[in-house]
């Protein structure tokens, strides 16, 4: 291929690879065309202001706390020696393989007015004592907080682990005892992980919709599903998803600024981080914070959704259960299988040395990991809905009375494509890193040996990245199986899988019966986080 | 002509890397470009290879025309081998593999048979099997070579063959790379930024500098009839001393006088001279002093810097029972094979030259 043909496949593919993730904002936006309705003037009177208050508070709780939290969770693990440091190193991640509305709904269960805690607490101790309700906005945020701190956490800690001996030997030298060197060069240093990891919690918080669903919180995603299946108004719903996605596109302005100036939190010389011993009291107390951080946000719910899981298993465990779970797995290898191949072309399209507005086009396509699954659902119903019909219409005009009915709109296609724009970063990230360690001297080496184009990809490349690739799979995988409102919204009618199974029980207040459909999306969210765990403690 | 490169012009947006490059190499000929980083050389290399295109000029191998106008082959359809900075091996294959990728014209046993006694050649026969990551750098470099010299090209192209391999090993692969390639008969291209890699392993030198070759020719030449003051400087370690011509063919130095060489350039009045370390030789008989102020003990040697009575500095290479301490004043003379003289730099010399005059030591104008 020539250089400029070369140049026109690759900003084509990429174009093509961009619509999933442009065409549901675009309509979104489009829709504030559409004169007010009754329903939006509703909307704007009544549900705007209480949403937009919600949405903010939640995420200045949740990234506030989780800032804390993993800050001080990666400061104790990575500045510190203690008994279990080791453990308590990468079993930090765990949570993170408990999707954030499985937790919700095990809190909800456990801490409810009826729940096996309260009823505890009443029988023991006093007939009148009350929790505060799990089921609010106070609610909402801890439990996102305990699902998400995770993410602050490991960038905190690697940098930390990163920044190495030097710039404490540096500030020693100063003379800076080691509490002043920790605070004064540390964590500053630490500072713009920090805020990356908050920038991506903030997100997973304004694209959340399971948990404020499951604790009846009304926020941007809950008002979107509301307007569309509780007042059939998509141009309310796609309003509403507008005023959602420029705020996503504002949070993925600030987590690129904050990720640009990461850049000096790399590996440094100097020996390891030295960790300072506690002994004690102190070591009593690091076991104890780490240790009830793990038991609230991974052990105990864990443990409670199994114990719930065993309960209803006798009942449940029929062969609808299995029909759900081979539902989920389908959908979420043939996502896979489609974000991987889509994941390659786009890898392939950014090879070599591409315009900067090529490599804009290929930003644009990835940008989709950061609008919430409520917005592509609704953005791209509109559009498919609008070529099912336009189809309908050409086929009707052929064929006459007699021609087939089409239903694009609630079939997996549209499914497909929201799951492609929302998780082909996902898969890009590994294929992308994979094809960089490809050095270009290895493409040249094969082209001066007559192996071009497939040939090259087939005997060079393909061998090369078969990791990367196998490493994508498996990260759209999991992320598939626990994906809800996309599902959930671009479903055909009575299409259930596990992830909406949960919902469904949970939105009927069957905390118990949601153990079980969600106990096997935990299991299967275990593989990624194991396996990061175990490289990050690689690096460490 | 075995290959050509004729004007070579290749621009990466308003920065000519070649600026007009001709040179030639014959048949069995080691050719070298040598110049600092950024020069060009790899550009040239990667032009020839059909790697880059070139912006205008001709690239012609055995009288076939490879890049020139309106014709730029792929590199695969030029028979031109190509052995990388960083070896580019395969790293999902064996050495044996990486060496039968390029064969797939032949059949399999052929392809098999082909690749092991290759293997054989660069003395790793014991090794067919073991992948690159198990292999050290000079035997990945030899698999490097082999994949590179297996389908037989016409010509064979090293880009920095010794860059990344530590010093102790490169001197010896040196001379063992020139010794098989003299063995095959290859005519090979080699860049490299070291002039004891070019002058150990070419029979001809291409100095570059900027996109524009400097002087092309033999490595003595370029050693001791340096065109340019770049080229003496780059080449070797240089002084210069200012001359002045006298009509009977003599130069008259502050070191006593000088037959004019054939390569004077330029005659009448002012000129530098360029003296090698061995040129200026150590001798307690010869009438001018001269005062040390530096020296670096070099093991046979010592490179003594010498400060003459006019200030002027020169280098001198003395044997290193020659035990002389900084400030210490020794007798020099002039010991010159190839007198190479230089039009004086603009504004230099008239700065040294005031200087000089208050030292009342320069010889008295003809």
């Amino acid at each position: 291929m020539t250089s400029v043909a070369r140049r026109r496949w690759a900003a084509g593919a990429l174009a093509l690879l961009a619509i999933p993730a442009l065409l549901p904002l675009v309509s979104a936006v489009a829709a504030w065309a559409v004169p007010a309705t009754e329903v939006w003037a509703h909307q704007l009177r009544h549900v705007l202001p209480r949403v937009t208050v919600n949405t903010a508070l939640l995420l200045v709780l949740v990234g506030t706390a989780t800032a804390l939290l993993g800050t001080a969770l990666a400061w104790l693990v990575a500045a510190h020696e203690f008994p279990f440091r080791r453990v308590f190193a990468w079993a930090l991640l765990l949570p993170l393989a408990v999707p954030a509305y499985v937790l919700a709904v095990v809190f909800a269960g456990a801490l409810d007015y009826a729940g096996p805690l309260q009823v505890w607490l009443r029988e023991a101790i006093h007939p009148g004592l009350r929790l505060p309700p799990i089921r609010s906005l106070g609610g909402a945020a801890l439990v996102l907080t305990l699902s998400l701190y995770p993410y602050v956490y490991l960038l905190a800690r690697v940098a930390f682990e990163s920044a190495g001996s030097r710039p404490l030997e540096v500030a020693q030298s100063l003379g800076l005892d080691r509490g002043a060197a920790l605070r004064r060069v540390l964590l500053p240093l630490a500072r713009p992980a920090v805020a990356a990891g908050v920038a991506l919690v903030c997100m997973e918080t304004l694209a959340d919709f399971g948990v404020v669903a499951a604790l009846n919180v009304d926020t941007f995603t809950t008002a979107i599903y509301r307007a569309w299946y509780g007042m059939f108004s998509v141009t309310a719903a796609l309003q509403m998803a507008a005023l959602l996605g420029l705020a996503a596109i504002l949070g993925v302005w600030v987590e690129r600024r904050a990720r640009g100036t990461r850049g000096y939190a790399g590996q440094r010389p100097g020996g390891e981080l030295p960790r300072r011993p506690l002994r004690g009291r102190e070591a009593a107390a690091a076991i104890a914070f780490a240790g009830g951080v793990l038991a609230v946000a991974f052990v105990l719910p864990t443990a409670q959704l199994v114990a719930w899981a065993w309960q209803h298993a006798a009942t449940d465990l029929d062969s609808r259960y299995w029909a759900f779970a081979g539902r989920s797995v389908a959908l979420a290898a043939s996502g896979a299988l489609v974000v991987v191949a889509a994941a390659l072309v786009h890898g392939y399209a950014l090879r070599g040395e591409p315009r900067a507005w090529v490599v804009g086009l290929g930003r644009v396509a990835t940008a989709g990991y950061a609008i919430p699954g409520t917005v592509l659902a609704v953005g791209l119903f509109a559009p498919v809905a609008g070529l099912n019909n336009w189809l309908q219409y050409r086929l009707d005009a052929t064929l006459g009375a007699g021609a087939p009915q089409l239903f694009l709109q609630g079939t997996l296609l549209a499914m497909l494509v929201a799951y492609l724009a929302r998780f082909l970063a996902v898969g890009a990230g590994p294929v992308e890193s994979g094809l960089e360690r490809i050095h270009r001297h290895l493409d040249e080496a094969a082209a001066l040996l007559g192996q071009r184009g497939i040939a090259r990809l087939r005997r060079v490349h393909l061998p090369l990245l078969r990791g990367s690739l196998f490493a994508a799979a498996i990260l759209v995988f999991v992320d598939l199986m626990k994906e809800l409102p996309i599902t959930l919204m671009t479903r055909p009618f009575g299409f259930e899988t596990l992830a909406v199974r949960v919902f469904e029980m949970a939105a009927e207040g069957e905390w118990q019966r949601a153990a079980l459909p969600a106990v096997l999306i935990v299991a299967v969210g275990m593989v990624p986080v194991v396996l990061l765990a175990r490289r990050a403690t690689h690096v460490a | 002509m075995w290959l050509e490169l004729r004007d070579a012009v290749r621009d990466f947006g308003g920065r000519p890397a070649l600026a007009g490059v001709s040179f030639a190499l014959e048949e069995g000929e080691i050719g070298c470009l040598l110049g600092p980083s950024g020069c060009g050389k790899t550009t040239a290399l990667r032009c020839i290879a059909g790697l880059e295109t070139l912006d205008s000029g001709r690239v012609i191998s055995r009288g076939r025309l490879l890049a020139g106008p309106g014709v730029h082959l792929a590199p695969h359809q030029r028979g031109i081998g190509l052995v990388f900075q960083d070896h580019a091996l395969f790293p999902h294959l064996t050495a044996r593999g990486n060496v039968e990728f390029g064969l797939h014209a032949l059949r399999a046993a052929e392809r098999r048979a082909c690749a092991a006694g290759m293997l054989e050649r660069v003395g790793l026969a014991d090794c067919m099997d073991s992948y690159p990551a198990q292999l050290s750098g000079g035997q990945q470099q030899r698999v490097a070579l082999a994949r590179a010299l297996a389908p037989e090209p016409t010509t064979l192209l090293l880009d920095e063959p010794f860059s990344s391999l530590d010093v102790a090993l490169r001197e010896r692969l040196v001379g063992e790379l020139r010794a098989l390639l003299k063995s095959l008969g290859a005519t090979a291209l080699v860049v490299t930024h070291d002039q004891q890699d070019a002058f150990a392993l070419a029979d001809r030198v291409g100095l570059m500098r900027a996109g524009r070759l400097e002087q092309w020719g033999t490595p003595y030449d370029l050693y001791h009839r340096p065109r340019s003051r770049f080229a003496a400087e780059f080449v070797g370690q240089a002084s210069f001393l200012p001359a002045c011509c006298s009509g009977s063919g003599m130069l008259q130095t502050e070191l006593g006088p000088l037959r004019e060489g054939h390569e004077t350039t330029a005659c009448g009045g002012a000129v530098d001279v360029l003296l090698r370390p061995d040129d200026v030789v150590h001798d307690d008989d010869a009438p001018l002093q001269a005062r040390i102020v530096e020296r670096v003990f070099r093991g046979a040697e010592f490179l003594y810097t010498l400060e003459l009575p006019s200030g002027r500095r020169v280098l001198s290479l003395v044997p290193s029972h020659h035990d002389h301490r900084i400030g210490e004043r020794i007798g020099v003379r002039l010991a010159t094979d190839h007198v190479v003289t230089f039009p004086p730099l603009p504004g230099v010399t008239d700065a040294v030259d005031t200087s000089a005059a208050g030292t009342a030591a320069r010889p008295p104008a003809p």
